[in-house]
């Protein structure tokens, strides 16, 4: 098992702490071709802009819609932008591979960051994690077929459409596993 | 619910890594610099080449240049405050900037002390040129280190400096043994506990960026190359020719900052970088590094 972290700009050395935890290899993604070998991909924490114009300038767009057919991607704030529906800011290209609205920054600037314990409905458990929101997005609205995994003050904060996962925290910065582990280790979906 | 907690304030700072922050003077500006793939932008009313040239008293930045700016871009808008000033930072603080740069671009209100920066729910970064340095800042709250260099001389020869010895002496502490590390941490005037949890993990408790000198993708390069995380560019964009087009290739650089025929290809056609200045041509007590204590 070979999960990649597209490392074009944001805290993928975090994610990758985290794979490595969970015993798989990983790869640095930051040429389309190196994609074919992997089985799946996480989208970091980041900026959605720089995102956006680095993913142009590497011509990744078509690739990640291609491994997206077959592979599950994980996004976590920024990268969780980048699978939702289309943004206001046309600076912004997502991928539109999970149902959602997402506003960016909506709880404001850095010093309304926050963590606070979440319940999340992984698999048939419920579990009480920390959940570490960083200039986060929110999601406003769901589509169909998206399954919501977890909340926060009403608001979807984890959610899943098929194979491919998206969350306005950051697992990566309290060492949690889960996600990446529901996300990758999962069989037959 | 915690705000404001190192954890968070460190968080922020994992979110700009392998990216470029870039110091803008107007709106105008930070938007260019947003355009081009920016992590962040740095609101200051005049860039560090000015400043030197300029003289005088250089403090805060008027709290309108940083609305305007944070009211234009969506990306993080951070800001300097002068070194133990912690007034400005309140300041600062209370018109939510992203980051607070105690910095030595600025003239220095305490001659001894910095900010107590655990007293902020807003992080800060501050500038190091060892060891010692970055963990007396980290031990003050700070949530993120970069090296000095010599900010707006457009030369890279001391940020490499700076990062080199942090990098050397991070190694260092590694092969002590425990009995050891007390006297070293006498040495580099850091506190005790942070030098024994450097000896065990190998690097700062804090993401490591690069400042002070910046002006091209290959500056930009080596910076990543010797252990940088991200890197500030001040001057080199701004003061130099074709700003749009610059601040774009340093950006790719910081990406694809191991790959030279890449980097050679990011290079290429770009006008003219700023003028810069030897070190050796900037008499001492105006060298901004000497300053932070």
């Amino acid at each position: 098992m070979k999960i990649g972290l597209l490392a074009l700009q944001g805290d993928y050395a975090r994610h990758e702490d985290i794979i490595r935890q969970l015993g798989w290899e990983t790869q640095l993604v930051r040429y389309p071709k190196q994609l074919d070998a992997l089985d799946g991909l996480v989208i970091p924490g980041g900026e959605s802009t720089t995102m956006t114009k680095l993913i142009k300038a590497s011509r990744f767009r078509a690739p990640i819609l291609d491994f997206a057919q077959h592979a599950s991607i994980l996004g976590t704030c920024a990268g969780l932008i980048m699978l939702g529906n289309k943004q206001i800011d046309s600076q912004i290209d997502t991928f539109e591979l999970i149902n959602v609205e997402v506003e960016r920054n909506a709880y404001g600037r850095q010093v309304f960051s926050f963590d606070e314990q979440i319940q999340v409905n992984v698999g048939d458990e419920t579990q009480s994690i920390t959940a570490t929101f960083i200039r986060a997005p929110r999601i406003t609205a769901t589509g169909a077929n998206v399954e919501i995994l977890a909340s926060h003050n009403g608001f979807p904060a984890a959610v899943r459409q098929g194979r491919h996962i998206g969350l306005t925290f950051h697992p990566e910065l309290d060492d949690i596993t889960l996600f990446h582990e529901f996300a990758f280790g999962r069989q037959g979906i | 619910m915690d705000k404001g907690s190192f954890k968070v304030k460190i968080g922020l700072a994992e979110m700009l890594k392998g990216g470029v922050i870039m110091d803008v003077t107007n709106p105008e500006q930070a938007k260019i610099a947003e355009e081009a793939g920016a992590v962040a932008v740095m609101a200051l009313e005049r860039i560090p080449a000015e400043i030197r040239k300029d003289g005088g008293i250089a403090r805060m930045s008027d709290p309108a240049m940083v609305k305007g700016i944070q009211d234009i871009v969506s990306i993080p808008v951070m800001a300097k405050c002068r070194i133990g000033h912690f007034a400005e930072a309140q300041i600062l603080e209370a018109l939510e900037v992203d980051f607070i740069d105690e910095s030595e671009v600025l003239t220095p209100a305490d001659e001894a002390n910095h900010v107590w920066k655990h007293d902020f729910k807003v992080p800060f970064v501050c500038g190091c040129r060892n060891l010692g340095e970055a963990l007396r800042r980290i031990g003050e709250g700070a949530a993120l280190i970069r090296t000095k260099g010599e900010a707006g001389s457009g030369n890279i020869v001391e940020a490499v400096r700076h990062m080199r010895q942090v990098q050397r002496e991070l190694k260092e502490l590694t092969i002590l043994g425990t009995e050891e590390l007390m006297a070293r941490a006498k040495e580099l005037g850091a506190p005790f506990e942070q030098v024994r949890q450097v000896a065990k993990s190998g690097k700062l408790p804090v993401p490591n960026f690069a400042a002070g000198g910046i002006a091209t993708p290959a500056d930009a390069s080596l910076m990543m190359q010797l252990g940088a995380e991200t890197v500030f560019v001040g001057s080199g964009i701004f003061m130099s020719e074709d700003p749009a087009h610059r601040a774009k290739a340093i950006v790719e650089a910081v990406t694809y900052f191991d790959d030279p025929p890449r980097l050679a290809e990011i290079s290429t056609g770009l006008k003219s970088a700023m003028k810069g200045l030897d070190i050796s041509e900037i008499p001492p007590e105006q060298r901004l590094q000497e300053r932070g204590w």
